[in-house]
């Protein structure tokens, strides 16, 4: 070829690679890429393709993010020559088995407006460094579904985990019924099926996973921006006696004054809920709306979880419910005829059973070292419960209804005082600062969880507070506030939450009494 | 047990000539081997050529037909040690490991058999893992080449190059007594392609035969004065023959014009990618046809000076692409092009970078930028101006997490660093040396537990300035793989002989797992070939540990934390050794689930555990998260607008291995995992037991529920 006739053909971007079909597949280790590697190349080649695979084995694999490369052309007399690995801005197809690897495809340049055909599942497969953090580190999914939108020619975006999952396959099979769906290879439904079945053993499963991820692909409109959409919540109604009471909240605090409603009902009884909306009404009282009631609102939800706090009493009753059944033959899904058994793993110490004692009493015990001692060594151990069972059912059915001397007991005035001094300071504010004392109230937010975790929450609750002392008067309390707490629930020990509180020692000057 | 089989795709190393061979990298090699009469091959796993190994292994039974001996060496040294066997008898021989980390550990070996010379073909298959998908320091194999003076082979990434490339490795190597590499890069190993087959040729001379006629040469040993007399033959004659052979059987090959005013000159290995770049540039159709001069270095040692001269000849400029640094073969250019006088400027790491993998987008910016400067006029008029901007897109990388390997779903490794975590959490952070393997995993978050990693076996000698002790003892990890390749001697007789005060935590999963389950010597299956079910534990009780404890089930962390916290208080002098045993759950899920499926669909009591977590009791702190990591213990959003952080939820996947269950436990989490066991084909007996307690329950149940506060009224 004459170096003008190339120079003429320039006007498209690859005059000399129109021939070669480029596609990539990002996957993490362990969802079977090498297998639709391997259907892809067979459909290939049963067409007449000149085709060439490559993949990097190895540790890369053992749950990491990894890559599957595929070019194909077709048969000639001579070989054509292929490229070992993907391209920024070269990439016809690029298929990515789970979201976040989609977007890494993004971030790499493998998706590009004027050529690639993205075929995304968007389930998730959290990353250890999303669900290690104490608080909320889920990547955001929207926006990797926003840039895929700009980013690829055509984008193909289903749960094809899901479809895996229900016909009990692995992905590679619903990944591959999409590719087809896509049109975006030159063979025909039947060749990709073909490929299956050559593989043999379950070859059923993978085709059933195939058509619907085919017939999905084929009908599918555009993803919707969160894939994990909420339920709409089912109908609760209030008892009589206090639905009239939750009617008489301030508008925007309603919806979840009935939802905390439920949970303190739930947690106790009728008198409680009573209390939980006699709490939440003196609320209202103070609030305005001028300021959209939005304390009232934040109140109502965190009162109510303040309220339900998690005891021993209430891990036995929840364990103990035949909703918890059903869910977990739901989750499990037995066959017909199968039995399912049960073990629950509880480890009460000394604390635990104190917290369960007359309150005088059980501050008594607390107070002494030694009886504590004595008790944790009758009793702390872990415990395996098979709950399917009637005896172990029993003792944590006869746990779950001490429910009745639950307002006696220690916890319980351990919680409320906790509850009133947190909310009494939240409130306390409410005039002088308002945005203040509505973060102040969201702090109960970082209490949460079972012993040391219980124990780090409270630490971490008490660090904030005493950062907000600090802060407080400030046009940007709220705002400090806020950060804060968000520092505290990015790691385990608090480095974070230090960090953002050296920040303000820093510009508040040394600490007053 | 490898965890990749390859017993179906062996059935094609019988193809004979003229046949057509579709399929992987190593399986071509491996079919090369056995086309060019090779007499024994060997190795040691690991990536990008553990898969090599797997098949050699898988195809013993058509090596003994052939009269061909295999060897699983206990090293890469052991590998090429075993090369010996070609100093004296005329006999082929290949080994594989992967480079540069397993050409280190060989180097011993390889710089001995290079100083005797060889008389059969000695072939070292380098499965060079740099760039991405790597697990090693990024280094290059190629100075271990010019520092023996072995020839590097580094062929064209298709399956015909690389097949031929064996040929040409051993022929080279027997005429010029010099033992050859022949280096495939880490995506080289596994692409997939065709060529066609000729008839498999049985060695002339077998090691059997060899042993019946025993030859030895004291010319050929490595001691003075014959030492300084082989140094000399590597040079005036070995490396003289080496280009000579080099040229005249065309061993490294020239595309596109004869003519050109410039020249790319490339590794084999970066062909394609070469190519690739051209055809972007329009200057090469997808046939590899192209307008610019290429001179390709199948052979990247020693240089074929006077062929790289007449390529340069005439020519204006030259860019160099040679993948990793130092740039050897460009400083080597340089200077054969600085003695001869005038000649084209040299190009290669000024418009390429100087380290790290040449990927596709690196490459074509690196011969673009070459183009531009040397031969602007080349470039079409779209590249040299164009006319569109590149589209702007929403910068993710804020958003999306890394996502670097760790332990699998049910991994045993998992609970011995959940253990040593909670021992930490009581008594502090400790000194830790981790070692090669999976276990080097904890590294990273959630366990962050070892600070460095000296190389395969070294984990506890890297320990060794502390062996003295101190306020806290340190710790160091191992694996059976490392433990049985160097750390026995290298790690434990040294740990022995000066008294170390140290924890020695041996992480013993029954395989060499990070490199595809291979088996070792410590191995508890049965294997048809080769020694397994030596206990590691009886091994250091043998070269003198005296404090072993042996864990049989890693899952157990409670024990696990106490076996620690004794090792760690103990007055005992000298090494503290526990040995952590369970099965690598790849493996075993891969030899038990089938059997599990066959026995329930025979209708036989099969129990299948799983976990779960009661989404009602988490209150979303993750602390189970941390540790565990386990890909199957992830989140879930609850549908409830009082809750801020989603939950725990464990997913199908989760094997039941009981982790979760035995940290809640120990560590005091939480009361929100539960396991169900599903168990299939259960006896009348227990159907009926079942269904007694399921009727009592529920009474209990409706009872209660009947008087709950919360019931409201139905909508």
């Amino acid at each position: 070829m004459a170096r003008d006739q190339i120079t003429m053909q320039g006007a498209s971007p690859d005059p000399a690679l129109s021939g070669i079909i480029k596609l990539a597949i990002m996957a993490v280790g362990g969802q079977g890429g090498g297998v639709l590697t391997g259907w892809i190349e067979a459909c290939a080649r049963a067409a007449g393709y000149a085709v060439q695979a490559t993949s990097v084995a190895g540790v890369a694999q053992r749950t990491g993010a990894t890559i599957y490369y595929i070019e194909m052309a077709p048969e000639a007399a001579r070989p054509p020559v292929f490229s070992l690995m993907p391209a920024a801005g070269d990439v016809d197809i690029l298929i990515a088995a789970e979201l976040m690897e989609a977007g890494r495809a993004i971030l790499r340049g493998f998706v590009t407006p004027d050529r690639t055909t993205l075929i995304a599942s968007t389930h998730r497969a959290l990353a250890v460094s999303e669900k290690m953090v104490p608080g909320d580190g889920i990547a955001r999914a929207d926006e990797v579904l926003a840039a895929a939108d700009i980013a690829a020619r055509r984008l193909i975006a289903i749960d094809l985990d899901r479809i895996a999952v229900e016909e009990g396959t692995v992905i590679s099979a619903s990944l591959l019924g999409a590719l087809a769906a896509s049109g975006a290879l030159p063979f025909p439904r039947e060749a990709f099926e073909a490929a299956i079945r050559a593989t043999g053993r379950g070859a059923g499963a993978s085709l059933s996973a195939f058509a619907r991820a085919h017939e999905a692909a084929t009908t599918a409109p555009a993803p919707a921006p969160e894939p994990a959409a909420r339920q709409t919540p089912d109908a609760w109604r209030a008892p009589s006696a206090l639905a009239a009471r939750l009617a008489g909240l301030p508008e925007p605090a309603r919806d979840l004054a009935a939802a905390g409603l439920r949970a303190v009902l739930d947690f106790q009884d009728l008198a409680y809920g009573r209390d939980y909306l006699d709490r939440l009404a003196a609320i209202a009282a103070r609030d305005s709306a001028a300021n959209g009631h939005v304390f009232t609102r934040e109140a109502a939800k965190y009162l109510a979880r303040a309220m339900v706090y998690d005891d021993v009493i209430r891990v036995a009753d929840l364990k103990t419910r035949a909703t918890r059944l059903t869910r977990i033959r739901a989750e499990m899904a037995p066959p017909d005829g199968a039995a399912l058994r049960l073990t629950d793993f509880l480890h009460p110490r000394a604390e635990e059973l104190v917290s369960l004692l007359p309150a005088r009493l059980g501050a008594r015990i607390e107070r002494s070292p030694r009886a504590m001692r004595l008790i944790d060594r009758l009793f702390n151990r872990g415990r395996r419960l098979r709950t399917d069972r009637l005896w172990p059912f029993l003792q944590l059915y006869l746990l779950a209804g001490l429910r009745r001397w639950r307002r006696g007991m220690l916890r319980h005035q351990v919680e409320m005082a906790h509850l009133e001094d947190w909310l009494g300071q939240a409130l306390a504010g409410i005039d002088r600062d308002y945005p203040f004392a509505v973060e102040l109230l969201k702090n109960r937010r970082l209490i949460k969880g079972y012993s040391d975790t219980y124990a780090r929450g409270h630490s971490k609750f008490d660090r904030v507070r005493e950062g907000a002392r600090l802060v407080a008067g400030r046009p940007d309390a709220a705002d400090w506030v806020r950060r804060l707490r968000e520092a505290a629930l990015q790691d385990e020990a608090g480095k974070a939450l230090d960090g953002a509180l050296a920040t303000i020692r820093g510009f508040t000057g040394p600490a007053s009494p | 047990m490898a965890e990749r089989s390859f017993a179906e795709e062996v059935r094609k190393l019988r193809l004979g000539a003229g046949e057509s061979f579709t399929g992987e990298g190593i399986l071509a090699i491996t079919k090369a081997l056995l086309e060019n009469g090779v007499g024994y091959v060997g190795g040691y796993q690991g990536a990008p050529i553990s898969h090599l190994m797997d098949v050699l292994s898988d195809a013993e039974d058509i090596l003994a037909d052939l009269g061909v001996r295999f060897e699983a060496n206990a090293s890469e040294a052991a590998a090429t040690a075993m090369l010996a066997a070609s100093v004296h008898y005329p006999i082929r021989g290949a080994v594989t490991y992967k480079g540069p980390v397993g050409v280190n550990v060989a180097s011993d070996a390889l710089a001995n058999l290079a100083s005797s010379g060889v008389t059969g073909g000695a072939l070292i298959i380098v499965g060079e893992d740099y760039g991405e998908g790597s697990s090693i320091m990024q280094e290059r194999s190629h100075a271990f080449a010019m520092k023996s003076q072995v020839w590097l082979l580094d062929p064209r990434p298709n399956l015909p190059s690389i097949v031929k490339a064996v040929g040409q490795g051993f022929a080279l190597s027997e005429a010029t007594n010099t033992p050859v590499m022949l280096m495939v890069r880490i995506r080289s190993c596994h692409v997939t392609g065709t060529f066609t087959a000729a008839d498999n040729r049985p060695p002339p001379l077998t090691v059997k035969d060899a042993l019946s006629n025993p030859r030895s040469d004291y010319s050929r040993v490595v001691l003075p004065p014959m030492s300084y007399v082989q140094e000399q033959d590597k040079i005036r004659n070995r490396w003289p023959r080496a280009q000579d052979h080099i040229v005249r059987h065309g061993l490294n090959e020239r595309f596109g014009p004869t003519d050109g005013q410039i020249g790319i000159v490339l590794q084999g290995g970066m062909y394609n990618g070469v190519i690739r770049a051209l055809q972007r540039l329009g200057l090469a159709d997808i046939y590899g046809d192209t307008q610019v001069s290429l001179y390709v270095m199948n052979v990247t040692y020693p240089i074929a000076t006077a062929e790289f001269l007449d390529f340069a000849r005439g020519k204006d400029a030259l860019l160099v692409v040679e993948e990793g640094q130092p740039d050897f073969i460009e400083q080597a250019l340089g200077a054969i092009l600085y003695k001869e006088g005038a000649g084209p400027s040299l190009h290669g790491k000024d418009m390429l970078p100087m380290a790290g993998e040449y990927t596709g987008q690196v490459l074509l910016e690196g011969v673009e930028a070459f183009l531009r400067k040397a031969a602007p006029a080349m470039l079409p008029a779209q590249v040299r101006a164009p006319n569109s901007a590149a589209p702007a897109l929403p910068d993710l990388a804020k958003t999306v997490p890394i996502r670097p390997p760790g332990f699998c779903t049910g991994c045993p490794e998992r609970p011995i660093f959940a253990a040593l975590k909670l021992v930490e959490q009581q008594s502090g952070k400790h000194q830790i040396a981790a070692d090669i393997g999976c276990h080097l995993f904890a590294s990273l978050p959630p366990f962050e537990i070892g600070g460095a990693t000296m190389g395969y076996g070294l984990g506890p000698a890297s320990n060794g300035a502390f062996d003295g002790g101190g306020e806290r003892r340190p710790i160091a990890i191992i694996g059976d793989g490392g433990f049985w390749h160097n750390g026995l001697s290298t790690s434990f007789g040294n740990a022995v002989y000066n008294r170390s005060d140290g924890v020695i935590v041996v992480v013993d999963n029954h395989y060499s797992a990070a490199t595809g389950g291979q088996d070792v010597m410590s191995s508890r299956t049965a294997n048809r070939s080769k020694s397994t079910g030596h206990p590691i534990a009886a091994a250091v009780k043998g070269i003198g540990v005296t404090w072993v404890r042996q864990i049989d089930r890693t899952y157990d962390v409670p024990k696990l934390r106490a076996v620690l916290q004794e090792a760690l208080t103990t007055s005992h002098e000298g090494p503290k050794v526990i040995v952590a045993s369970s099965e690598c759950m790849l493996n075993r899920q891969r030899r038990e689930r089938p059997l599990a499926a066959k026995a329930i669909a025979a209708g036989r009591r099969v129990e299948k555990p799983r976990f779960g977590i009661d989404e009602d009791i988490c209150t979303g702190d993750h602390a189970c998260i941390r540790l565990s990591g386990c890909p199957s213990l992830s989140l879930k959003r609850l549908d409830d607008p009082l809750r801020d952080d989603p939950v725990a939820h464990i997913d199908q996947s989760c094997v039941g291995c009981g982790n979760c269950g035995e940290v809640a436990d120990a560590a005091i989490l939480c009361p929100s995992f539960y396991r169900a066991d599903v168990v299939h084909n259960p006896g009348p007996w227990e159907r009926f037991a079942a269904r007694v307690r399921a009727t009592i329950i529920s009474w209990l149940q409706t009872r209660r529920d009947r008087r709950r506060a919360a019931k409201g009224e139905l909508a």
